[in-house]
């Protein structure tokens, strides 16, 4: 195993935030296809252990990959940035502005008891979240200006938590 | 996809002999084994022509053991030693049984695991099972005539790292080498699946006699990835005969009951229940050894009545299981039924009504995650060349560990993709502190007291420093099998201790040899030689594979490095001629030690080759 490799390169694909889903799903059948250690379980302990560490490795790159956050945080690490540095918090106004509506939304529809209200939240913030997406594509993939994209991921780890949230509450409603 | 096969990593060895390999669904309420013969799954039936196996287990005060119908027979009349659903009790403490009050054995409170006292003395819940799995071997053995290869066992998907490795315990008291613990209703989409050729979101709901699972899968060009499973793993058919139960109590109006009786209640229970999915209404009678006696009509309405809170319980890890795959209702094509309890038809109706969509039943619900078991034992035991299918499961609970003030902190979330690996870094609070305690957890709460515990060990020896200077990596690594095991290392000094979590809970490795030991005794056979006869077998099989590598791949070793492996082969095939087991054992050791850098190269090589495949698929 190659440990100077990054998860770009394992699965044969370009460095880059923009990403081919149908291509990174299709390396990865291919890898674990390969690896996996049902393919190695009639065979001696050395390669059942190997195909452990193999197949642990590829699910943790896939996992990073497909994920936007991780991604945006892989891509930030590889040119030696910590998205999440304690030293580096700023935040758009309007987009703190825009959380603390939305946790009211929130609120609303738990008060209301509102299955409605929550779907349509989940809608909406599942459309700011791809908003953001192709946003941080442009910052990372063109414009070169990782600052702005650290800000960005930390956006999209607030949109996870919020969404996270809304689940929380339909939980809550449904029992 | 026939590309991707240049480099069947698989097929090294004796390609020409089929293995025998079994897939067993070891249930609450009834287990099967079942194989691939002549590429169709088969499942194996007893003597008399029964498939289902009932999942009782009777200790004779004679020291004979009972499996099945015998043991199910003598149920009401000798009810504390006719075991029925071990598996509501594998890899549980007595406070974990909500319903202890009505279940008429008498129980042994055990670290870990509960415990069983029968007219044979006090067994475990994986001794019980154990039995149960003996005679499904047999079974297989006389059917197949020859001895397995190894056997792919089911679990329910919510199990817990406790209950998964209590099984596995079972099957290793059992004498059966496990092939792959796997997921029940990971086994019965691998049926579904392959029969129907399907391709999309599918879910599968498995309620069965004591375990309910949801499953989400994504099937694409034969795999069959798990995005995310959810479950209960304490709900069943056994929970509706218990409303039954009850409903037939209060309407005897019946004083506190004898064991007998209470078995004898839970029967008339069961088949009342088993009698509404296809008729509308069923008299109910019974006559106590008090004198006592009932007699009332059940109807359909009623069932569904005192059993509606029992189904809506199985649609909360529904929705749950959906949310964390982010899919709707709308997005899931099919809905695959899988269980005994399946066939009630007001489980039929919630779910067609949750997922508007008639729910699939073409296959038998009681025979379907053994069949899958048996495909998938088919393909781990390297039978099928070129047309094999890959699943990729997921752990259903997530692992974590206890921090300061009794919370958890999440290493692994659930519904991660297995094999995974999860380093995490803590520190000494303490000025001077010189060890530190690991307590394993899994779970979803957020008080280390509300998930289970899976072990706690301690790392000892860490070079005294100020608080917050040291640095404790922590990793947890869960296997193919969904098992865990943990370790901990301080990064300074190099300090390290690990666990491989079992001890805390379930057996540790010396009660498996004692029980391994006083088995044997009971049945007389010469464990030595048996252990020899093992040691060999494996020492063969491993110089046959060694041999085969070396003979496709031996270009990847340099002189020296082949010398080596020759050397560690013909020290093995020495020790294999003498006497000593254990000396067998670690002349395997020190070859797969010897070729672990071999499998490495030759693990680089099939992934290059792979991947080079896949670029020609994907731009030629």
């Amino acid at each position: 195993m190659d440990f100077t490799q990054t998860h770009f390169e394992l699965f044969g694909l370009p460095q880059s935030y923009a990403l081919d889903r149908n291509q990174l799903d299709a390396a990865y059948r291919e890898l674990q296809n390969t690896v996996h250690p049902d393919r190695f379980a009639a065979q001696p302990d050395a390669e059942q252990r190997v195909a452990m560490q193999w197949a642990t490795q590829v699910n943790e790159a896939y996992q990073t990959l497909k994920h936007p956050v991780s991604r945006g945080v892989y891509l930030l690490k590889l040119q030696g940035i910590d998205a999440f540095d304690a030293s580096n918090t700023k935040m758009a106004p309007a987009f703190l502005m825009q959380q603390m509506e939305w946790r009211e939304v929130i609120e609303e529809a738990r008060a209301g008891k509102s299955m409605a209200a929550l779907d349509a939240l989940t809608d909406d913030l599942r459309a700011a979240h791809r908003r953001i997406e192709a946003h941080l594509a442009e910052l990372i993939d063109t414009a070169h200006d990782f600052a702005a994209a650290s800000e960005a991921v930390r956006q999209l780890r607030f949109m996870d938590k919020l969404i996270a949230e809304v689940g929380d509450v339909y939980e809550e409603l449904e029992t | 996809m026939a590309l991707l096969q240049i480099a069947e990593p698989g097929m090294s060895t004796a390609p020409h002999q089929h293995r025998l390999a079994v897939g067993i669904d070891l249930g609450t309420t009834n287990s099967l084994v079942a194989t691939v013969r002549s590429g169709l799954a088969v499942v194996l039936d007893d003597e008399a022509g029964h498939s289902l196996l009932p999942s009782v287990v009777r200790y004779c005060a004679s020291g004979d053991v009972e499996v099945g119908y015998a043991a199910q027979a003598a149920q009401n009349s000798d009810p504390h030693n006719a075991i029925t659903s071990v598996k509501r009790f594998m890899g549980r403490g007595i406070a974990d049984i909500d319903d202890i009050a009505s279940l008429p054995y008498r129980f042994v409170d055990a670290p870990g695991m509960v415990q069983l006292k029968t007219a044979t003395g006090v067994k475990s819940p994986v001794e019980v099972s154990a039995e149960i799995l003996k005679v499904l071997r047999q079974r297989a053995e006389v059917a197949m005539g020859g001895e397995l290869v190894g056997a792919v066992i089911t679990v329910p998907a919510y199990f817990d790292d406790a209950q998964r490795q209590a099984t596995k315990d079972a099957a290793q008291l059992a004498g059966l080498n496990v092939l792959r613990l796997l997921n029940e209703p990971t086994a019965a989409a691998i049926a579904y699946g392959l029969d129907n050729a399907s391709e999309g979101v599918y879910a599968v709901y498995d309620l069965g006699g004591g375990t309910f699972d949801i499953s989400i899968l994504k099937l694409s060009k034969g795999v069959f990835e798990v995005l995310a499973t959810n479950g209960d793993s304490a709900l069943g058919g056994d929970d509706f005969d218990q409303r039954v139960f009850c409903w037939i109590v209060e309407q005897g109006r019946f004083q506190p009951l004898s064991a007998g009786d209470m078995r004898l209640l839970l029967t008339k229970a069961r088949d009342a229940k088993e009698a509404l999915t296809e008729h509308t209404e069923v008299r109910v009678t019974a006559v106590l050894s008090t004198g006592e006696m009932m007699d009332a009509t059940l109807t359909q309405a009623d069932f569904n009545a005192m059993t509606a809170s029992l189904v809506g319980k199985t649609l909360t890890p529904t929705r749950k299981a959906l949310r964390d795959a982010g899919l709707t209702v709308d997005e899931v094509k099919g809905v695959v039924m899988v269980g005994g309890s399946t066939r009630m038809p007001c489980i039929r109706q919630a779910v067609a009504d949750f997922f508007k969509q008639t729910p699939l039943t073409n296959l038998d619900p009681d025979k379907v995650v053994a069949l899958g078991a048996a495909m998938q034992a088919d393909v781990l035991a390297g039978n099928r060349v070129g047309d094999d299918w890959l699943l990729l499961d997921v752990i259903p609970l997530s692992l974590g560990l206890e921090t300061m003030g009794g919370l958890t902190e999440k290493v692994i979330p659930r519904n991660t993709t297995i094999p995974t690996a999860r380093a995490q870094e803590f520190t000494t609070f303490k000025d001077g502190q010189t060890a530190m305690s690991v307590h394993v957890l899994q779970g979803e709460r957020e008080l280390a007291s509300d998930c289970r515990s899976l072990a706690r060990f301690e790392l000892r020896g860490i070079p005294p420093m100020v608080a917050g200077a040291a640095r404790i990596r922590v990793t947890f690594q869960v296997d193919a099998d969904g098992l865990l095991s943990v370790a901990a290392r301080e990064q300074s000094s190099g300090v390290e201790a690990s666990v491989q979590v079992k001890p805390s809970y379930g057996l540790g490795d010396d009660e498996i040899t004692r029980m391994l030991k006083d088995a044997f005794t009971h049945a007389k056979d010469d464990m030595y030689a048996r252990a020899l006869n093992e040691q060999i077998v494996d020492a063969q099989g491993l110089i046959a594979a060694t041999r085969a590598a070396m003979a496709e791949d031996g270009m990847l070793l340099d002189a020296t490095e082949t010398a080596a492996i020759e050397t560690s082969i013909t020290a093995l095939e020495k020790l294999m001629a003498g006497p000593d087991h254990q000396a067998i054992k670690r002349g395997i050791e020190a070859l797969n030690a010897a070729t672990t850098e071999f499998a490495q190269r030759r693990m680089d090589q099939n992934v290059r080759r792979a991947m080079a495949g896949q670029k020609l698929e994907t731009f030629g």
